[in-house]
């Protein structure tokens, strides 16, 4: 196994703490006064600064330090929050993503620029302030001004916190500076010799401390740790019921460990240590172990369907038994398996409250971005795929879709445009819809567009919604004029084509004057699907089932019939079919009895014929080897029970590859 | 897996090479030992409708689904049927910037030799059936020739082009 490159870890690391920077920065743009956001974006900030001198990366904890200085002074109440400093610091967070990703540019103008930025929002916040009207104080009302205080602080740190290079001694230094401190050690939880393990530690103290100070004051020395671990402050005046009732409440005086209590206290600590908000355990694991973990659970789960063949067919009780009992263990590994891969896709809507604030300041308009069914888990792969077509949809929305302020007054509609960015589960499929109280797209425009363009022809009947699919070909924009939000970067035929790679669908609606809605659906997993599994010639090949509307027999009339057209009546209703056997060039007699299975492509209905519909299927993809990139019409491939490759077809590229072949028979005819 | 992918011959510094050598339709082949990965009996096959019929099927290499080619369509050699010596070498190349697993069907392994460099001899310009720029070079052994293609050039070459400009059809 490959170790892991340290400086890649932090960079994974840091990215997390930027994205936290960032949304704490945004919540506070909402609310200046939150105390718990300074905090948080103060934390974050100087973590990153911390770890990042330490892998080397001088210039963003340099950079990084200015930030953190401006808002330690925002924390102890020097200067109030303001939106200009939110504003700095956001710009200057993306610069720190920068000096993340590429320690080692050339940024000299661009950091003076910045920090111009931030030093002139200080100096404003800073005037604000400058009048004695003192914005209230940090210390709440209980505290306010009592004379030297007395304080019982119980702490113990994480067993690991000394690996992690935590010096208690410094926490017991700065309540010394708060005042005068009585330090008792509480060694009980130190096991024996032969186990002691000497990178952990066992200590806890607890400290007297007569001072005038407040309980924040006292909670700011463990700022840094506060999260991992517990601390128990008690004002000592206050009448003794206060105190919390603790199961730790072991005597502060030193005992001698012995056998009995070590366990006990281990687990006090540990009770303590989960009441101390450690709600969820995680552990951090590249994405690509688990890629390799889904294709052994994909093996296994072939290995078991031939474990169950040979099962059937040996008249051996207890190796059904076991079989069976294996099969019921891969379905449920794979089931588990299947939720690692799955992440809430909030993790995506996040990002786009950035963007929201970003494009308000762009567009002029005012845009309130709303999301919906944040919780829904999608495949953390396909979510990455999505984040590009997304940030397209919001942003043509937000151009296009809503109007300015002035015309949405006059259309009697509130000055605030909403966008709503909602996902939700229905069936194999996670719909993740973007949708807009603007203007809605206009028909006319997209016809006339396409019509301009060359993209259908004058006087074609187009249907509503065939109208509107018009925005996803190539080269279609209605806007008149390029702006900066638009035409950078993917246009909507490439949204088109990442959701269609993704095995996706793109429905668009309008409500002309109302607004509009993009929903993209997704099918659950990339890993494995339902597939339809098919005979034709000696190969056998997986149809998606998502795509199968139903199957039926060729009768043989229609089959002698259909030399010269290949239609096939469904209902009243007439069907193309393909002959698989022909498209594949078999080259072997067909079957008496031919199949057609009806797909699906979206836009149209075609049959294929095949020699045998075998059954459903569920198919592990294997996606082709590079080789075999040139061969559009199989998605990829999967392993049959007996060993066997059967090959996935896909849909969209096989229809248009029949409608070639067509096409080539009637030149040659 | 980090060494690097080496399909073409990579003589050492005295001037050898630790070679495979294998038949296909009576010519004696040989690849660099290095870059084999495995030697499997024949597998079955599944045949990859309008791939090229240089890597026109696949194989079930232990759960991994790896093209198998053939090199009698790159030579425009005659086909074979199976016999009991039939293999399947698996090596690995590099195509398109990523190592990638082939399978090359062969009707008989020999054996691992060490050839040497002085008897080996680059592709002649006449004389040859085959495109010279697929072959790396020809070495004498004994009374015999053994061809050392060049891995590379024959999968890149057969990658997206018309296979009529590319590779011969075996005559059946």
């Amino acid at each position: 196994m490959s170790t892991i490159d340290p400086i890649d870890i932090f960079r994974i690391e840091a990215g997390e703490l930027l994205e936290q920077v960032e949304q704490g920065l945004l919540d506070l743009e909402q609310r200046l006064d939150d105390r718990e956001q300074i905090d948080a974006v103060f934390r974050g900030l100087h973590t990153l600064k911390g770890s990042g001198a330490m892998f080397g990366f001088d210039a963003l904890a340099a950079f990084t330090h200015h930030c953190e200085t401006a808002f330690d002074h925002v924390r102890k109440g020097h200067v109030p929050a303001t939106l200009e400093l939110v504003a700095a610091v956001l710009a200057a967070r993306d610069h720190m993503r920068a000096l993340v990703e590429h320690p080692n540019g050339d940024y000299a103008r661009q950091e003076v620029a910045l920090l111009d930025q931030l030093h002139a929002a200080i100096d404003i916040g800073a005037r604000q302030i400058s009048p004695p009207a003192q914005t209230e104080t940090v210390a709440p009302l209980e505290d306010a001004g009592a004379p030297a205080r007395h304080w019982r602080i119980r702490f113990a740190l994480p067993p690991n916190s000394l690996l992690n290079g935590v010096n208690p001694l410094t926490f017991l230094d700065d309540l010394r500076e708060l005042g005068a401190c009585e330090i008792q050690v509480d060694a009980s939880a130190v096991p024996p010799l032969d186990q002691l393990d000497p990178t952990a530690l066992h200590l806890r103290w607890t400290v007297f401390l007569e001072a005038d100070v407040c309980r924040s004051e006292i909670e700011d020395v463990f700022l840094f740790v506060m999260d991992d671990m517990t601390l128990e402050i008690d004002d000592m005046r206050g009448p003794a019921s206060a105190e919390p009732p603790s199961a730790t409440d072991a005597p502060p005086a030193l005992v001698t460990p012995t056998e009995a209590t070590t366990p006990e206290a281990k687990s006090a600590t540990e009770a303590n240590g989960v009441r101390a908000r450690r709600a969820v355990e995680s552990v951090r694991v590249p994405a690509d172990r688990l890629d390799e973990l889904m294709d052994r659970v994909g093996e296994l789960v072939i290995a078991q369907s031939r474990l169950s063949q040979i099962a059937a067919a040996v008249a051996n009780e207890e190796l059904r038994a076991v079989s069976e009992e294996i099969e019921n263990l891969s379905s449920e590994l794979r089931a588990t398996m299947m939720v690692l891969r799955m992440v809430p896709v909030g993790t995506l809507f996040e990002r786009f409250r950035r963007l929201a604030r970003d494009l308000q300041h762009e567009t002029g308009k005012q845009i309130e971005l709303v999301t919906e069914g944040e919780s829904t888990e999608m495949d953390k792969t396909v979510i990455e795929r999505l984040a590009d077509p997304l940030v397209h949809i919001v942003r043509n929305s937000a151009d296009h879709g809503l109007e300015t302020p002035d015309e949405r007054v006059a259309a009697g509609k509130p000055e605030v445009g909403r966008i709503t960015l909602a996902a939700r589960q229905s069936g194999g499929e996670v719909i993740i819809s973007v949708s807009d109280d603007g203007r809605g797209i206009n028909c006319e425009r997209v016809r006339a567009k396409a019509e301009a363009n060359g993209l259908v022809a004058p006087g074609q009947v187009l249907s509503e919604k065939e109208a509107l699919q018009m925005i996803f070909q190539p080269g279609f924009s209605t806007a008149a004029q390029v702006t900066n939000l638009s035409g950078r970067g993917v246009g909507m035929d490439v949204v088109k084509k990442t959701i269609e790679s993704l095995r996706g669908a793109i429905d668009v609606e309008s409500w002309p004057g109302e607004g509009a809605e993009i929903a993209l659906r997704i099918p659950l997993t990339l890993a494995i699907i339902d597939g339809l599994l098919v005979r034709v010639g000696a190969g056998r090949y997986v149809i998606p089932l998502a795509a199968v509307e139903e199957c039926l027999e060729l009768a043989p009339e229609q089959e002698a019939r259909s030399r010269g057209r290949s239609l096939l009546s469904l209902r009243g209703s007439l069907v193309p079919f393909l002959r698989l056997r022909e498209i594949f060039q078999t080259g072997s007699p067909p079957d008496p009895h031919q199949k057609v299975v009806v797909i699906s492509t979206g836009a149209e209905r075609v049959g294929l014929v095949v020699d045998q519909i075998i059954g459903d299927h569920q198919t592990v993809i294997k996606s082709m080897s590079k080789l075999h990139e040139d061969v559009e019409t199989f998605s990829g491939a999967t392993i049959l029970g007996d060993g066997g490759v059967a090959l996935i077809l896909d849909i969209v590229n096989l229809v248009a590859a029949g409608q070639d072949q067509e096409a080539r028979l009637r030149a040659i005819a | 897996m980090t060494t690097a992918v080496r399909t073409s011959a990579q003589w050492s510094e005295t001037g050898e090479i630790d070679a495979l050598t294998f038949d296909v339709s009576g010519e004696t082949f040989a690849l660099d030992a290095s870059i084999v990965r495995e030697i499997l009996d024949l597998l079955p096959e599944t045949i990859v409708p309008g791939a090229r019929p240089f890597v026109g099927a696949l194989v079930n290499f232990r759960g991994r689904i790896i093209p198998l080619a053939d090199m009698r369509f790159a030579f425009g050699m005659a086909r074979t049927e199976p016999t009991i010596d039939s293999r399947i070498i698996v090596v690995e190349i590099e195509f398109a910037g990523a190592p990638c697993l082939v399978g090359l069907r062969a009707d008989k392994v020999n054996e691992v030799r060490t050839l040497a460099r002085d008897a080996s001899e680059p592709p002649p310009r006449v004389g040859m059936t085959w495109r010279a720029e697929l072959v790396d070079c020809l070495i004498k052994h004994g009374d015999a020739v053994i061809i050392f293609p060049d891995l590379q050039a024959l999968f890149d070459a057969s990658r997206g082009k018309p296979d009529a400009e590319i590779i011969r059809y075996p005559k059946t």
